[in-house]
């Protein structure tokens, strides 16, 4: 029982890690742009075609692979918020609602016509390699991909509290306006937001693509427990959906194990509501001024 | 240095501020005062570029501010400490004072300004590393007006820095204004408390529902019968 309880528990947090680069991606966008972005899942799923096809192209590894995705992903992001959020920002956030899960249909719909809807794999030495430290059960390539999932999520909380361009991003996500009245350029901040959230999602990507089938409908799969986890660790606030999303891991893996295999989803959301109904603004919320 | 002249601007279709012409010169301490919803705090707005002006022009040293985005003007070297303080919330006192200095001119002497800051407000220097959202409304006064001084201004904009103190925080709000005033930094005051404001700034400008409707030196203005009965409760 206890041995069944701590493997479930390992299993959701190795993937709950993949969780966090997603919802901390959607987090940044909101808490930043001030914008929903519905097609961060798909550009998970960038990020796993971009290393199935490096890897069966060049027999390069999808770790490795990771070196690609995420700065190709960030000039995407980049590109995306200076030609398109940037034109729809404004007091009506409906056109940007319909602009990003127009982009999300968009990426769907292209990936099915260029990769087919086929399920792809990539087999590493490691894909099915595991750990067995007393009746446990580690397997390789998640726990590698959580571990670079936690350190990228590091680097990204050291870049915005230690350098003066992502002080300025949580500047301007608490103050737009009295950002700019310290000299901050608004335009150039979202892009570097946009940018890095889909840079980390790309990321995710290529750490799920040793263990993990891409096929264009894939990223939904990680945008719903992104977007519980953003909401249930405080919106725009990266360490709750961090927080968050290895908790929500933990609950759907427990609801695998302990419910049934399809129920996974249950005891996430029923999670999920029992936070809102103490907590409304979430786990990340300070509750006093 | 500052001139606005004949500049309206509005907020939708209501006007806000009409033909309003006032100068500050290098050095001097102005005053803007009025009832709430005079116009006081849309003509800082107007200066800084946060509200469109529909007539007239905005000058910095003979450049329109109007050719530049809203986050080019600090780097002239205006401050602009907004009403309700506005700190950022989550962030510490020092990363709040830091952030203050974000221009490229304010940023290489930014260790030295803060020792400054903290030297004004020796309190901030306890405080550092608290989240400045946690702070009492006086010691968030003092972030802002700290954050202000970190760009170096050779214009700083005050929007009602005695809202909602104490009376002793006013005291001590308006005491290090007048310290750094001293110390050769222009002043825009906006204040409703205008005898505080009238003992601080040389000259005043008194704005009625978007007008200039009054100007001159301090001890004019405090001796004005008008004003004395409409501001000052004499």
């Amino acid at each position: 029982m206890w041995e069944t309880l701590a493997q479930a528990v390992i299993n959701g947090l190795l993937i709950g890690g993949i969780y966090a680069l997603v919802s901390i991606g959607v987090t940044l966008i909101f808490g930043v742009v001030k914008i929903v972005n519905f097609a961060q899942g798909e550009f998970v799923m960038l990020g796993m075609y971009i290393s199935f096809f490096l890897a069966t192209q060049f027999g390069i590894d999808p770790l490795v692979s990771l070196v690609v995705s995420m700065p190709v992903l960030f000039v995407a992001g980049v590109l995306i918020q200076h030609f398109l959020i940037r034109r729809v920002l404004g007091p009506n956030d409906m056109p940007q609602i319909f602009l990003t899960f127009a982009l999300s249909l968009l990426l769907l719909n292209l990936s099915l016509m260029l990769f087919s809807a086929n399920y792809r794999t990539v087999h590493t030495s490691y894909s099915d390699e595991a750990w067995h430290i007393g009746g446990l059960y580690i397997p390789v390539a998640k726990l590698i991909a959580f571990a670079v999932a936690m350190a990228l999520s590091g680097l990204l909380w050291v870049f915005l509290h230690t350098t003066d361009l992502g002080r300025a991003m949580r500047a301007a996500s608490q103050n737009r306006d009295v950002a700019m009245l310290m000299g901050i350029n608004p335009n150039r901040v979202f892009a570097v937001a946009f940018g890095t959230a889909l840079a980390l999602a790309g990321a995710a990507g290529s750490l799920l693509m040793p263990f993990y089938s891409a096929y264009p409908f894939v990223g939904q799969v990680f945008v719903l427990m992104a977007f519980v986890a953003v909401v249930m660790g405080t919106l725009g606030n990266v360490m709750g959906a961090l927080v968050a999303s290895l908790m929500m891991g933990i609950a759907e893996s427990l609801g695998i194990q302990f419910v049934g295999a399809d129920s996974g989803l249950i005891v996430v959301f029923a999670l999920l509501l029992l936070t809102l109904a103490f907590r409304p603004s979430g786990l990340g919320a300070r509750r006093s001024r | 240095m500052l001139e606005l002249s004949r500049v309206s601007a509005s907020y939708g279709s209501v006007p806000a501020i009409t033909d309003i012409s006032i100068s500050i010169g290098e050095g001097e301490a102005v005053g803007l005062l009025g009832a709430n919803g005079a116009g006081k705090s849309t003509t800082l707005r107007a200066v800084s570029g946060l509200v469109k002006l529909f007539g007239g022009k905005v000058t910095f040293d003979g450049i329109d501010l109007a050719t530049l985005p809203p986050y080019r003007i600090p780097e002239l070297g205006i401050a602009h400490v907004p009403e309700g303080r506005q700190v950022f919330p989550e962030m510490t006192v020092q990363e709040n004072l830091e952030i203050g200095a974000y221009t490229p001119k304010a940023k290489a002497d930014r260790a030295r300004t803060m020792e400054l800051v903290y030297s004004i407000f020796p309190r901030l220097a306890d405080r550092r590393k608290q989240l400045a959202g946690t702070m009492s409304g006086g010691e968030q006064q003092m972030v802002a007006v700290g954050r202000g001084l970190m760009l170096k201004p050779r214009l700083l904009m005050l929007d009602e820095p005695s809202l909602g103190l104490a009376p002793v925080m006013t005291d001590v709000t308006f005491e290090k204004i007048g310290e750094i005033h001293k110390m050769g930094t222009a002043i825009l005051l906006v204040e409703q408390n205008v005898s505080r404001a009238l003992s601080l700034v040389q000259r005043a400008y008194v704005l009625e529902s978007g007008n200039v409707i009054m100007q001159g030196s301090s001890a004019e203005l405090a001796n004005n019968k008008q004003v004395q009965a409409a501001y000052l409760g004499i």
